[in-house]
């Protein structure tokens, strides 16, 4: 991404998006009363109880915050996925493929959804309050995994983006498989895996490496062990996670791409 | 320029037979075509809707995989080489826009720059010939999604020319102008491919496109080349006869004993004479010759068969 040309097409979608500004501005609105109402709905949900799968407030918003901070740069990274029905549709596509550039990187950057940057910060907000009320053994690894987790996270994200979206080359309405896949990836990732039943557990946190996004890293953080028996090293692994994540995409990026150049559908 | 040997594309058709029976079923959209196209010529690619046009037009630039067969483009297999060829080739598909539709023109023209890595000054001076040429200027800065459909397609001509492509393809590129923004099209394009060498391939259901801009057609039906020439040859092949309308000045009789006149249909109480000849058999200046020094010549027309009537004959042959 570090390419010139994407820096421009991004830069120019930036300038793109405020030439609407009315609309720019109530999407920026919009997001941050929806950020609002979820946080509402945590702090409401935590007031009836006082630990989830064994884990206190404070810990649980702690998994929830680095969801979020991962699932909000994805968003913007790779959100822009949702429209590939379209783009197959209306022949944009075939746009995509006339120039000399990959198409996937050229979908991503098609458009930035700015104001989706308030996931971030709600996310960034609750990390402040759940890293000031945790015990955390500070250390300069600790430190090291509280800023790679989101960013491994986020990666995480996309490449699940990637492969759920690839799915519209098949099915053109596959849009809803999609969203069940990335947006209840966010939910799953954001609370300890080990409240969900096993098939559904085993699905999104090892398939979809749901459970390395926020869980491992923050068992990691805060010391503890796995409720569900893994071994300790699972909290550091996310980057590795997140490379093989990120290549998987990318293989299935491709034979998508080459399954579309090869039935035209 | 284009080379293609036995281009073969065959598409899955599952159409629904019951609740959940489906029954599948292959379409052959592309049989055995082969054909050359060499640098520097104008070739229009004719057929009716769902010929197999489209799908040619997929194939050779890259964006579909053929079933089988051996195409090169500029050079390249396009199947494999999709990037490679996209920097040696210009595509303009009439119904859909390769501009940033919430950009000014300009900014697009930027963008296109960064993406095919033109350098600056090639750049610079592309665009000020498409400007000058086109008649760009006086919108420039317009957003895309404000410009009337003319100024677009001048724009996305615009856009597909400034890597400096050796080969332009156009997908229905005059779909929907008006008979100004076709006719300055069509002059921009012959001068493209007179001057500059470009070499012209051109899908098309205006058939005035091909007359002003393609010595050679290419007719392709159900999949298959139907036929492949110069125009003239082509007419001379399948729609022969020409007729000479003469408008006398009194009745001279039915003149259908001049030589190489084939019929004779009169008119007008015999004012208005249609003479049907071959060209292979006499010219008109001849036969021109002829009539007046039988008759009275007040007024007097050539009638060639358009490119329709050739068109439509082919297909009516089959």
């Amino acid at each position: 991404m570090g390419e010139p040309v994407y820096r421009r097409l991004v830069g120019a979608r930036l300038r793109g998006q405020t030439a609407y500004r009315v609309s720019f501005a109530l999407d920026c609105l919009a997001q941050a009363i929806a950020q609002g109402v979820e946080l509402a709905v945590i702090s409401v949900l935590f007031r009836q109880v006082d630990a989830l799968g064994g884990f206190s407030v404070s810990e649980v918003v702690l998994m929830y915050a680095i969801a979020s901070i991962s699932f909000g740069i994805a968003d913007m990274a790779a959100g822009q996925l949702n429209e590939l029905p379209d783009y197959i549709r209306t022949g944009k596509f075939d746009v995509l493929l006339l120039r000399p550039l990959g198409t996937l990187p050229q979908i991503m950057v098609s458009d930035v959804r700015l104001h989706r940057a308030g996931k971030i910060l709600t996310g960034l907000l609750a990390l402040a309050y759940a890293l000031a009320r945790n015990d955390i053994a500070w250390s300069p690894w600790t430190v090291l995994l509280v800023v790679v987790a989101p960013l491994a996270g986020a990666v995480i994200f996309s490449s699940v983006w990637v492969v759920a979206s690839a799915v519209c080359f098949w099915l053109v309405e596959g849009q809803q498989l999609t969203s069940t896949v990335t947006y209840g990836g966010n939910a799953f990732a954001s609370y300890p895996i080990n409240i969900y039943p096993g098939l559904l557990r085993r699905f999104m946190a090892f398939v979809v490496p749901g459970a390395f996004v926020a869980y491992y890293p923050a068992l990691a953080l805060l010391g503890r062990d796995d409720p569900l028996g893994g071994p300790a090293l699972l909290g550091w692994v996310s980057p590795l996670v997140a490379l093989a994540a990120a290549g998987v995409a990318g293989l299935v990026w491709r034979f998508a791409v080459r399954h579309y150049r090869g039935t035209g559908s | 320029m284009i080379e293609v040997r036995d281009l073969r594309r065959e598409f899955t058709v599952t159409t629904k037979t019951g609740r959940f029976r489906r029954s599948r079923r292959t379409v052959r959209a592309v049989d055995a075509v082969s054909f050359d196209v060499a640098a520097g010529e104008a070739v229009g690619y004719v057929g009716r809707n769902g010929a197999g046009k489209s799908t040619t037009i997929k194939i050779l630039t890259g964006i579909l995989v053929p079933t089988s067969g051996r195409v090169r483009v500029s050079g390249v297999d396009p199947a494999r080489s999709r990037r490679e060829l996209a920097r040696r080739i210009g595509v303009v598909f009439g119904q859909r826009s390769q501009l940033w539709w919430d950009l000014p023109l300009r900014d697009s023209f930027d963008l296109l720059r960064a993406i095919y890595r033109v350098p600056a000054e090639d750049h610079r001076r592309r665009l000020a010939e498409c400007v000058e040429l086109l008649e760009l200027a006086d919108f420039l800065d317009t957003p895309v999604r404000q410009l009337s459909l003319g100024q677009r397609m001048r724009g996305e001509v615009t856009a597909a020319l400034l890597h400096g492509p050796e080969l332009l393809v156009l997908d229905e590129p005059t779909i929907g102008l008006d008979l100004e923004s076709k006719e300055r099209l069509r002059e921009f394009l012959a001068d493209l491919n007179a001057r500059r060498g470009t070499t012209l391939l051109l899908t098309t259901h205006d058939l005035d496109d091909i007359e002003r801009l393609c010595p050679r057609l290419l007719v392709i039906d159900r999949g298959a080349v139907l036929a492949d020439g110069p125009l003239e040859e082509l007419r001379e092949r399948v729609a022969p006869d020409r007729v000479l309308v003469v408008d006398l000045e009194r009745p001279a009789g039915p003149l259908d004993d001049l030589p190489g006149v084939r019929s004779v249909r009169s008119e007008l109480g015999g004012l208005r004479l249609h003479l049907t000849f071959r060209r292979a058999e006499t010219t008109a200046a001849a036969l021109i010759a002829a009539v007046a020094a039988r008759a009275d010549v007040h007024d007097l027309v050539l009638e060639e068969p358009d490119i329709d009537d050739v068109v439509r004959r082919l297909y009516a042959r089959r």
